[in-house]
């Protein structure tokens, strides 16, 4: 009787300590290279060493590759560097935008940016007076009013493209893309030409927010429909064969079930149009103080804060223009981070 | 015993219909009339624009988007004495800072596509995800104000490198020798803006590459770039072609973000390191402010071209988006 010996598991592929310690090596070579390179040429400053270390690095480890393995094994490794490159340059903006918003903006808050308005202060002004409570409020109440026209329309065409599917599916998908194209700047003329100008005739909240409605529309359309495209069909035969309407179905069962992914989607729809700009310097005449009302009057916000200040161009202004987007920014990553555990929670179920 | 038969009750057949009920007819209509809200809306944009700016249309005719200068004399009391409007320098300015744009851009998101899809581990990958995906949300007054104050001197000094090394081609040639504010930092600022974008189209193009012929290729003894250039490059090439576009159609109709670091100057400008350039929807934020009834039906018109331009540049990009899922079988 023979007993078979069960083999040891083993990860052939896995590095060994010699590969570690031969790439540790090649990195170590390429930086130093790069140092030397950059010392004993004209070149100078971050960008070169960036440069140089990167192409000294694909020069060693492909030049590596090559005399161990041959030709392909090289182009392999030059481009595994090139690829690392392109991420190295995705990532670099993100970082920079993020470090400075931050260094910058960080001095520019205090307890009193979240209390006052800037009625009785000009941009220019020390940090001590004036705030954005008028900006705070006043992107509230245009997030809160675009919300109420937006979401049951993007809701509507995403249902129109999962439930209905009419013999209009395909342009209407058509024409939701082509709504995510249309640059703010037009969704804002378009409003000033067909409702302030010939109807209300003055700046007020409600403008900004039916603006930034027809921007936000396709982003909740198009994230509800991919929502509702991952309600598996079971849902609404069983629906039906219970002898529910499609009516009772849609409104009792799919909609509930989709009920975290349309969160996200609305979420996703309002850091869309947090910081959207364009619209809101054309149509809500950006006041100083808080206004509560926004079917009247000019009413402040966020981007226009930031914009008035970053104009103003004094040393406090560009400081509060800063903090002004260091608050927005926070807001953002704010949505995005609870559309994010949103849905999570929902593959995770 | 009589056998009492008892009479036979039959329930009259239930009706069976295929009808929708009325709560349907009026749900399907509801939901329908919701859908076609993006048609009223499109078709809306287009009609009072183009109502709007019809006076000046016809005034200036073709010229409109064939002339460069762009100015208006008024009396004291605000009536048009002469105006002249034309858009062609900020139409080419705009068409050449999405060009610069995609050109940046292009190569550096199919490569950071590659990375997420291929190259980077499972963590990592989750994270950059994520973290490309904020970056598509960051508001564009945002991008604009950390590339005037911060981007724009290192840009200066790479537009001054390329018309060292490179001057000799036309396109590069600066002359009066002002690099500030030109077309190529905003196309620089743009290609930023629109990296997430086409990173993220090329990324799910790329996903969508088959899975039996990778590993085919990985059996034959492909290396990774082995890989890629024979399955995932020919599966996703038009894909990422749509993508580019998109991020084409995006970069052209920014506004805030190119108006804070291009100096607007009505002449034609090819050249992209010179500080003068033009962009249609900066010019209608910096003319908003102080114009009178008139120019602001001229700057609706240059709104109209805009959105004209935009909505073609996409249906091509959805075009092509489309065409995808059949190629590469």
């Amino acid at each position: 009787m023979s007993t078979l010996a069960a083999p040891k598991p083993t990860k052939p592929w896995a590095a060994r300590p010699k590969d570690r310690v031969r790439d540790g090596l090649l990195l170590l070579t390429a930086l130093f290279a790069s140092y030397g390179f950059v010392a004993l040429t004209p070149m100078k400053g971050k960008l070169a060493y960036f440069a140089t270390f990167f192409f000294f690095y694909a020069l060693f480890t492909s030049g590596y590759q090559f005399y161990s393995r041959g030709s392909a094994s090289a182009k392999d490794a030059a481009v595994n560097s090139i690829v690392l490159i392109g991420a190295a340059l995705t990532i670099l903006p993100i970082g920079s935008i993020l470090w400075t918003v931050i260094q910058k903006g960080a001095p520019g808050i205090s307890f009193g940016l979240f209390t006052n308005d800037m009625a009785l202060a000009t941009p220019t002004d020390p940090l001590s007076s004036g705030g954005l409570l008028h900006a705070i409020t006043g992107t509230i109440t245009l997030i809160i009013l675009s919300l109420i026209m937006s979401v049951p329309i993007g809701i509507l065409t995403a249902l129109y493209l999962t439930e209905i599917k009419g013999s209009l599916t395909r342009p209407i998908r058509f024409l939701v893309q082509a709504m995510s194209g249309v640059p703010s700047i037009v969704a804002g003329l378009f409003i000033l030409s067909a409702v302030l100008y010939p109807i209300t005739k003055g700046y007020s909240g409600f403008m900004g927010a039916l603006a930034l409605t027809i921007l936000m529309i396709p982003t909740i359309a198009r994230t509800s429909e991919e929502v509702l495209n991952l309600i598996p069909n079971e849902l609404r035969e069983a629906g039906t064969a219970l002898g529910g309407t499609q009516w009772r179905t849609v409104t009792m069962i799919v909609l509930p079930a989709a009920r975290s992914g349309l969160t996200t989607a609305v979420i996703l729809g309002v850091a869309r149009i947090a910081g959207e700009t364009a619209p809101i310097l054309l149509l809500t005449g950006g006041g100083d103080r808080v206004n509560p009302n926004a079917f009247s009057g000019p009413i402040g916000s966020l981007p226009y804060y930031i914009w008035k200040s970053f104009n103003a161009g004094s040393p406090e202004a560009i400081t509060r223009a800063w903090a002004g987007l260091l608050v927005l920014l926070a807001l953002i990553l704010l949505l995005f981070t609870c559309a994010r555990f949103l849905s999570a929670r929902k593959i995770a179920r | 015993m009589s056998a009492i038969t008892p009479e036979k009750v039959v329930p009259a057949p239930r009706e069976i219909s295929t009808k929708p009920r009325r709560s349907d007819k009026v749900f399907r209509a509801i939901v329908t009339g919701g859908g076609l809200s993006s048609l009223a809306i499109l078709g809306l944009i287009a009609i009072f624009l183009g109502y709007r700016s019809f006076e000046v249309l016809r005034q200036e005719g073709f010229s409109f988007i064939t002339q460069a200068d762009w100015s208006i004399t008024t009396d004291d009391a605000g009536n048009v004495i002469e105006s002249h409007f034309g858009l062609s320098a900020m139409l080419v300015g705009t068409i050449l800072s999405a060009f610069i744009a995609v050109v940046i851009a292009l190569p550096v998101s199919v490569l950071s596509a590659l990375f997420l899809n291929f190259y980077a581990p499972n963590w990592l990958k989750k994270f950059l995800i994520s973290l490309i995906d904020v970056m598509a949300a960051f508001p564009s007054i945002l991008f604009g104000i950390w590339g005037f104050l911060v981007l724009m001197p290192s840009v200066e000094y790479w537009a001054k490198l390329i018309n060292h090394y490179l001057g000799f081609i036309p396109a590069f040639s600066v002359n009066p020798y002002i690099f500030s504010r030109s077309p190529f930092v905003a196309g620089v600022v743009l290609a930023i803006m629109i990296i997430p974008i086409i990173t993220s189209v090329s990324r799910e193009i790329f996903a969508q590459a088959p899975l039996d012929r990778i590993q085919a290729a990985y059996a034959l003894g492909a290396t990774r770039w082995a890989m890629i250039k024979a399955v995932v490059i020919p599966h996703g090439r038009s894909g990422v072609i749509g993508g580019a576009m998109l991020g084409l159609g995006r970069a052209m109709g920014e506004t805030i973000a190119v108006f804070t670091v291009l100096n607007i100057v009505f002449q034609v400008n090819w050249h992209m390191l010179l500080g003068a350039g033009g962009n249609v929807a900066s010019l209608i934020i910096l003319k908003f402010g102080e114009a009178s009834p008139y120019e602001i039906k001229a700057l609706m018109a240059a709104g109209l071209v805009l959105f004209v331009l935009t909505l073609l540049v996409n249906a091509i990009a959805d075009l092509i988006v489309k065409s995808t899922g059949k190629s590469g079988r």
